[in-house]
């Protein structure tokens, strides 16, 4: 999934300082997942920044809404109806940067600003602990390292790795981290494949990456 | 074009090797340290220039070999992946074979969030493997990357790096082995304060089959001060610094600690080339780039 962060109350304080109604759009997708934008995030976020206006004798209006997906232009549409009875003077969303960009896309004149910070895509490796595990590359071949990603995983993103300041098994940017090629060498090991890491992989043709600009995918079997 | 580098010969010929390394400095004035360099002429096979050591900015590796160069002397031009896109390595590269330096030591290098500019944003097109293999066929084939024929036949004599005080060893052995099997010609490692550890990983080398495939010089470095090794210690990848030896420097007062670090140096390169397969030494700078002479003088 899309691992999202909620944004500070100051940064957003800053970012509504000019207006006094508002709504706060809340996402049903990855972001309720990892407990940064559904709607209890909402509920919570919108009451704090209200909260903090009154303080500031400066009261707020900020209505909620959650949308099951910002992802889609035609849930975004649902917007529409209450945008235009409620005379809202911003938007902030809380999705993933997707929703606030289809929300900017469909609604010309409306401002709209983010919530939350979009980390990465990755899991959930316990309760209230996330960890990036792609980067979205795309051309997988993580099956060459035991299942495991060094691209994404390895700070220098090394397909022949390890780098030399992993001396101790952790990672040279992060000592918490171990190093992925500890892990992809006991995986190998235990798949009895170890004898490939001998084989220098390739340079990555990274055109297939965010490095060749944005991507698009077009399924013929699929579009109307 | 002379058909080997100095380096190359004396290894071919099974000298043994000394290099060493300076730090370009971190601004334009060049004197002092060209001053350091020409008092090392005659004295080393090579000196590698590194290239924005620790991530920290530094004139550029390629514009001090040529400074190098132009006094007399033979650069080893350090090319970290960190920085360059293989668009502008392979650029630097056949630049650095016009300007006529031809040994180049490839490495990954360090994160750019362990330097002076720790909100740079990466590059890390290539990892060092594939830097070696890139340079040995553009060398040995005239082909770039993307297969198009250069021209012309530049000559060079590629080095990879090693650290031998890892605790998978088993698995650095391997990344060393895909770094020959690229096409270095030669290896440097970090400096060596542990003769045990580092014999332990030659030992691994030869079992792997590699001593004769591929010369090592091992590294070696004079701790300045005590506070010096402590930082490096703590804070650089590659100094594994043994109790014994930061008790030496706690031993003798502060004034004195720069020449214990030179004796331990000697001691230390002395030990080094007792261990079969050493077939030469790198002196690395870390600050004591004056006392290089010193210590060549005295091992």
């Amino acid at each position: 999934m899309i691992v999202a962060e909620r944004k500070n109350v100051r940064e957003l304080l800053a970012m509504v300082e000019g207006y006094n109604r508002i709504l706060m759009v809340g996402c049903k997708g990855c972001v309720t997942v990892c407990n940064a934008g559904g709607k209890k995030e909402v509920a919570i976020l919108s009451a704090a920044l209200r909260l903090a206006r009154r303080k500031q004798g400066n009261p707020i209006t900020i209505d909620e809404m959650t949308l099951d997906r910002q992802c889609e232009p035609e849930f975004i549409t649902w917007l529409e109806e209450s945008l235009n009875k409620n005379n809202y003077e911003a938007v902030i969303s809380l999705a993933c940067s997707i929703g606030p960009q289809y929300i900017a896309e469909a609604f010309e004149d409306l401002p709209v600003y983010p919530g939350l910070n979009t980390s990465f895509m990755g899991g959930t490796a316990q309760h209230g602990i996330w960890e990036e595990y792609c980067a979205a590359c795309g051309d997988c071949r993580i099956h060459n390292f035991g299942g495991l990603c060094p691209v994404t995983r390895c700070a220098k993103n090394m397909m022949n790795g390890p780098c030399g300041g992993s001396e101790d098994g952790m990672c040279e940017v992060n000592k918490e981290q171990p190093c992925i090629w500890e892990k992809i060498y006991m995986r190998m090991k235990n798949l009895d494949t170890v004898e490939s890491i001998r084989e220098i992989r390739d340079a990555k043709d990274w055109s297939t990456s965010l490095s060749g600009g944005p991507r698009k995918i077009i399924r013929e079997d699929l579009t109307l | 074009m002379n058909e080997e580098t100095q380096l190359q010969k004396t290894l071919s010929e099974g000298d043994f090797a000394i290099t060493c390394e300076l730090t370009p400095p971190r601004g334009v004035e060049t004197n002092e340290i060209l001053r350091i360099a020409e008092g090392l002429k005659g004295k080393v096979h090579g000196i590698n220039v590194n290239d924005n050591p620790n991530s920290n900015v530094r004139i550029s590796s390629l514009a001090f070999s040529k400074l190098l160069l132009d006094s007399g002397l033979e650069p080893v031009l350090e090319q970290s992946t960190r920085d360059r896109n293989r668009i502008a390595l392979q650029s630097d590269l056949l630049g650095a074979a016009a300007l006529g330096i031809r040994n180049v030591l490839c490495m990954t290098g360090d994160h750019p969030s362990k330097g002076d500019h720790p909100e740079a944003r990466k590059v890390f097109d290539l990892d060092s493997s594939q830097w070696i293999k890139a340079v040995a066929r553009i060398r040995d084939q005239g082909l770039l990357m993307n297969g198009k024929k250069i021209n012309g036949q530049p000559r060079f004599f590629i080095g990879g790096v090693a650290n031998p005080f890892v605790k998978n060893l088993d698995l650095h052995i391997l990344r060393l082995q895909n770094k020959v099997a690229a096409g270095a010609d030669f290896i440097q490692t970090q400096p060596v304060f542990d003769t045990d550890s580092f014999q332990k990983w030659m030992n691994m080398v030869e079992e792997a089959g590699l001593l004769d495939r591929i010369p090592i010089l091992a590294g070696v470095a004079a701790l300045k001060s005590l506070k010096m090794a402590e930082y490096l210690r703590e804070r650089v990848s590659g100094f594994n610094i043994p109790d014994p030896v930061m008790d030496r420097l706690k031993s003798v007062p502060e004034e004195d600690q720069q020449s214990e670090g030179i004796r331990i140096c000697v001691e230390q390169i002395k030990s080094l080339r007792q261990i079969k397969g050493v077939k030469g030494i790198h002196i690395m700078s870390i600050g004591s780039e004056e006392k290089i002479p010193d210590i060549l003088e005295q091992m």
